[in-house]
C-alpha cells in the first residue's frame, strides 16, 4: 500500500480517535440513557400487598435466578398481641408459589417483599477486596461477575441478607434492579408484573416521579435504618416488628 | 576528590529500581481492563455489560402497541392497573416474533386462584373468595372475563 505523506498526516488523527473509542470500553446498549440524570430506588406499599409471589416468580425467569436462591423474596409476618417482639415469620420458597391460607386468627398478618436495598452507603461494596462491587453513578449496586472472586465477603456484610454466592459461577449475586430494564425505559420484572401494584421502581433525581409527594404525605420507612446504610427501598406503613 | 567516585553502585541499584518501576508500569497497562477506575474503584465497562443482558417481559407499552381490543376492556374493569404479563407470564419473545412464538391461555382456576383464595393474611379490602365453595372447582372465566371481572360492570360472559 502507498500512502503519501498528506495522506498519512490525514490516517493518523483519524485512527487515534477510533483507537481512543476502542479503549474507552464496551458502549452502553441504550444510547439515550445518561447515568447521572437517574438515582434509583423503590416503593414497597405494604397495605397493597397479597403474597401472590409473582414479583419471586417474575425475577427467577428475568434474571435466570437459580432455584433456592432468590434476589427478591416475599415474607409473612404474623404479630400477636402477647408477642409483639418476636413475630413469626414464614417464606416459603421465598413466597414464590404463594402462602398457604391463614385461617381468622388473633393477631395481624402483613406481607413484606424483601430485595436488595440499593444503599448509598452500602457495607457490601466497602468489604469487596478486589473492586467487585459498586454503586453506579445512578445508584444500583451491582457486582461485576469476570471480576468477582467468590470470596463471599459481601454476603457476610449485607445487613439485609440480599446476596448469595451463583451455585455454577461460584460468584456473588443479587437483584440489578433489572439494570438492563430500566435502562431502556422499562420498570422491573417484579414492578411489572404485581399486580396491585404494591411495588414501583422509583427515579428519586426526577422531579415528577409521584415518589417526592408520596415520601411528603405517608408514613414510610426503610429497613433497619439504624444501620445508616443509605437505603434507597423505601416501605410504606412499614410495621416496627419488621427486621 | 568527586564524591560519587564511588557511588557507581549505588546508581547501578536505583537503576534496577527505575527498570523494575518501569517493568510494573508496563504491566499493569496490560492487566487492568482498560474501563477500571472510569467511575470508581471498579471496571466501568461492567454497567455496560450488565445493561445487556436480555428482556423477558416486554412490558405492557409494548403488548398494548397490538392488543388494542383487550386494552379497551380491560382499561374500564378492575383489572385496569393489573399488567399483561403478571397473569400471561414474560412473554418478550412473542413480542419479538409474534408468528411462531404463540402464548399459552393461562389457566384460570389455577390463575384467579393465587391472587384471589381466601386468606386471613390478604389485606381486608382485596377481594377474597373461597374457590371450592365459590365456583365448586370451575375456572373462574365461565362466569366472570378475567380482562373485566366485576359482575355489575358489564364484565360477566
Amino acid at each position: 500500500m502507498n500512502v503519501s505523506r498528506r495522506q498519512l498526516l490525514i490516517l493518523l488523527p483519524a485512527a487515534a480517535v477510533a483507537w481512543k473509542s476502542v479503549l474507552a470500553g464496551t458502549p452502553e446498549d441504550s444510547p439515550n440513557y445518561k447515568m447521572s440524570d437517574h438515582w434509583w430506588g423503590m416503593l414497597i406499599d405494604i397495605p397493597k400487598c397479597i403474597g401472590c409471589g409473582n414479583c419471586v416468580r417474575a425475577c427467577q425467569t428475568e434474571n435466570d435466578v437459580p432455584d433456592g436462591h432468590f434476589r427478591t423474596w416475599v415474607e409473612r409476618y404474623h404479630v400477636t398481641d402477647e408477642n409483639m417482639v418476636s413475630p413469626q415469620v414464614i417464606s416459603p420458597d421465598g413466597g414464590k408459589e404463594g402462602f398457604p391460607v391463614a385461617a381468622e386468627d388473633a393477631g395481624k398478618y402483613f406481607f413484606v417483599p424483601k430485595l436488595c436495598n440499593h444503599c448509598a452507603d452500602s457495607p457490601c461494596t466497602q468489604v469487596c477486596p478486589v473492586g467487585a462491587t459498586f454503586i453506579t453513578p445512578d445508584g444500583v449496586v451491582m457486582v461485576d461477575p469476570k471480576y468477582c472472586l467468590g470470596c463471599a465477603y459481601c454476603v457476610q456484610a449485607c445487613p439485609y441478607g440480599c446476596r448469595y454466592i451463583h451455585p455454577e459461577k461460584q460468584v456473588a449475586d443479587k437483584c440489578t434492579l433489572c439494570y438492563h430494564r430500566i435502562t431502556k425505559g422499562l420498570t422491573t420484572a417484579c414492578c411489572e408484573t404485581c399486580p396491585t401494584g404494591a411495588r414501583q421502581l422509583v427515579d428519586l433525581k426526577n422531579p415528577k416521579d409521584p415518589i417526592h409527594e408520596f415520601l411528603k404525605s405517608h408514613s414510610v420507612q426503610v429497613l433497619k435504618p439504624q444501620m445508616a446504610t443509605g437505603a434507597k427501598v423505601y416501605y410504606n406503613d412499614l410495621d416496627g416488628s419488621v427486621r | 576528590m568527586s564524591p560519587f567516585k564511588e557511588a557507581g553502585h549505588l546508581f547501578r541499584f536505583a537503576g534496577l529500581f527505575v527498570l523494575a518501576f518501569l517493568v510494573f508500569l508496563v504491566v499493569r497497562h496490560y492487566v487492568v481492563p482498560k474501563s477500571f477506575g472510569e467511575y470508581g474503584h471498579y471496571r466501568g465497562a461492567a454497567i455496560g455489560e450488565m445493561a445487556a443482558h436480555p428482556v423477558k417481559f416486554a412490558g405492557h407499552e409494548t403488548c398494548e402497541g397490538c392488543h388494542t381490543d383487550i386494552l379497551d376492556v380491560k382499561k374500564k374493569g378492575k383489572h385496569a392497573q393489573v399488567n399483561c404479563e403478571a397473569c400471561h407470564g414474560a412473554l418478550a419473545n412473542h413480542a419479538n416474533d409474534p408468528a411462531s412464538v404463540v402464548p399459552v391461555k393461562p389457566d384460570t382456576a389455577v390463575l384467579c386462584a393465587r391472587c384471589h383464595t381466601m386468606s386471613a393474611a390478604k389485606p381486608k379490602g382485596f377481594p377474597q373468595v373461597v374457590p371450592a365453595d365459590h365456583s365448586t372447582g370451575l375456572p373462574c372465566e365461565t362466569c366472570h372475563n378475567p380482562h373485566s371481572p366485576a359482575m355489575d360492570a358489564g364484565g360477566a360472559k
